[in-house]
């Protein structure tokens, strides 16, 4: 359970660090906060040749709200810092929601929101909410090279993620909610803040009339990549109240493939998406309700 | 990769003194601070982050230490376990906790409770209460084979408790002259 020798690179700027990246391609991997990559190198799942180590490069660690309510994270922020973020809790519950049920505190202390995009494992819940979202990776190469990649472009796989060998993730944009849209996350594992057997982010948007007109979701752990599924045929134009949840779940486990592991069936998991859905769908539809009235209460 | 590693000098802040350590780059800095510094009191379990065992305070806050490198701490200062309790060993109060209420057995996985429930003590001031639920989820990332948790649940609750009492003790001595 050690880690295989490997060169250590510990650039103190971008610029360098982007260098090192573009020498060594694909013998370089990426050290951020480490939480997934140091099991990977300690169970011997990966030996790169380098480890970029970023952690000294000043400028990758800052928080904003962009002016349509989307949450920016730089690459060196670590999960319990972005929980801890006033105006990114205020910004996106989704997102606040979800980083809270990231692992453990320990690991939260010391992991990154845009590390665990990066990633890209399906089980995560940073690449679920990235997914719902819309959001985006902002990747950075050597010699000014920029490039914005879509959430729905940059999952390619379990662990492989549409970033090249030379390239950094600078920072992750979450999208905004939108108006009259309300959120929740559920997860289920069987220790809480173990990698989940099965989780739920649903974001519910009502129209004017307080019926449901909108309802998306992502799943993490049932498929290769974050799956987001439009659940809106199954509910649309019914009141909030009384929306027939069950009958989103039950579209949604039509919707999804998961595979079995030693820790749950396929069968299991099909059916924890079904009950996760409709347990979160009213939460979110009656967020969304609270969203708007406070959202009319300030105006 | 040849068969020489290169090493790197590092300066460890550990428990408030500094020392240097020179390691290659792939030495965890829970091994650096067992076999490097010799302090033993930070136990290794899974080695992969998720048995907690190995939990150091990394500038207050807890980590795994077997999920980073002695290279990446240089800057950082470390606290283990044998830095918890007072220059004059009066125990820190989750250890006198631990003693009253029987939250450990075999002892391995003590260490990285210890440090995990000192640093969330420090989220709560002296007198404020700490719920169940709150110390189920204070330890929630830690393993223990023996207790059954039980009582390590307790002691969250009675460390706190000390905590408090030892607050108004302070208070106490600060006024005793003022009083006179």
């Amino acid at each position: 359970m050690k880690p295989p020798p490997f060169g250590y690179a510990a650039p103190s700027s971008l610029e360098e660090a982007l260098a090192v990246l573009a020498e060594l391609g694909h013998d370089a991997k990426v050290l951020a906060g480490g939480q997934s990559l140091i099991p990977l190198l300690s169970m011997r799942l990966t030996a790169p040749h380098t480890l970029v180590d970023i952690n000294r490069i000043p400028g990758l660690a800052d928080i904003s709200v962009t002016a349509d309510g989307s949450v920016v994270v730089g690459a060196l922020v670590r999960h319990a810092e972005l929980l801890a973020d006033e105006s990114a809790r205020s910004a996106h519950p989704l997102l606040r929601r979800a980083t809270g049920q990231v692992a453990h505190p320990a690991i939260r202390n010391r992991g990154t929101t845009c590390g665990s995009v990066a990633h890209a494992d399906p089980s995560g819940e940073m690449t679920a909410i990235l997914a719902i979202t819309g959001g985006s990776v902002q990747v950075a190469s050597a010699g000014g090279g920029h490039r914005d990649v879509s959430a729905a472009d940059f999952f390619l796989g379990p662990l492989e993620s549409s970033l090249r060998p030379d390239e950094l993730a600078l920072s992750v944009r979450f999208g905004a909610p939108g108006e009259r849209t309300g959120s929740a996350f559920l997860e289920l594992s069987r220790r809480r803040g173990d990698y989940a057997m099965c989780g739920a982010a649903v974001l519910v948007t009502l129209d004017e009339d307080a019926a449901v007109s909108d309802v998306r979701a992502a799943y993490l752990s049932v498929g290769p990549v974050p799956e987001v599924h439009d659940l809106s045929a199954a509910v649309a134009g019914q009141p909030y109240a009384s929306a027939d949840w069950v009958a989103a779940g039950a579209l949604a486990a039509s919707l999804v493939e998961p595979e079995g592991d030693l820790h749950a069936s396929a069968d299991y998991r099909r059916r924890l998406v079904a009950v996760l859905t409709e347990r979160a769908l009213p939460r979110a539809a009656a967020d969304a309700v609270a969203r708007t009235q406070r959202a009319a209460s300030c105006h | 990769m040849s068969l020489t590693e290169e090493q790197f000098t590092v300066s460890l802040s550990v428990n408030g003194t500094t020392r240097p350590v020179t390691v290659p780059a792939r030495r965890l800095l829970s091994d650096a601070i067992r076999h490097d510094l010799e302090l033993t009191g930070t136990h290794v379990g899974c080695e992969h982050g998720v048995c907690g065992a190995c939990t150091v305070l990394l500038d207050g806050a807890p980590v795994r230490s077997c999920l980073m490198f002695a290279v990446q701490a240089e800057g950082h200062e470390i606290t283990t376990v044998e830095g918890l309790a007072d220059a004059d060993g009066r125990l820190h109060p989750v250890q006198e906790a631990f003693r009253d209420c029987h939250g450990l057995q075999c002892g391995f996985c003590t260490p990285g409770f210890l440090t995990t429930i000192a640093a969330a003590l420090e989220e709560y001031e002296p007198g404020a209460r700490i719920s169940e639920e709150e110390a189920r989820e204070i330890v929630g990332g830690n393993l223990c084979r023996c207790t059954g948790y039980q009582n390590i649940v307790k002691a969250v609750g009675r460390a706190q408790e000390i905590r408090t009492e030892r607050a108004a003790h302070t208070t106490d001595d600060a006024a005793t002259p003022a009083d006179r």
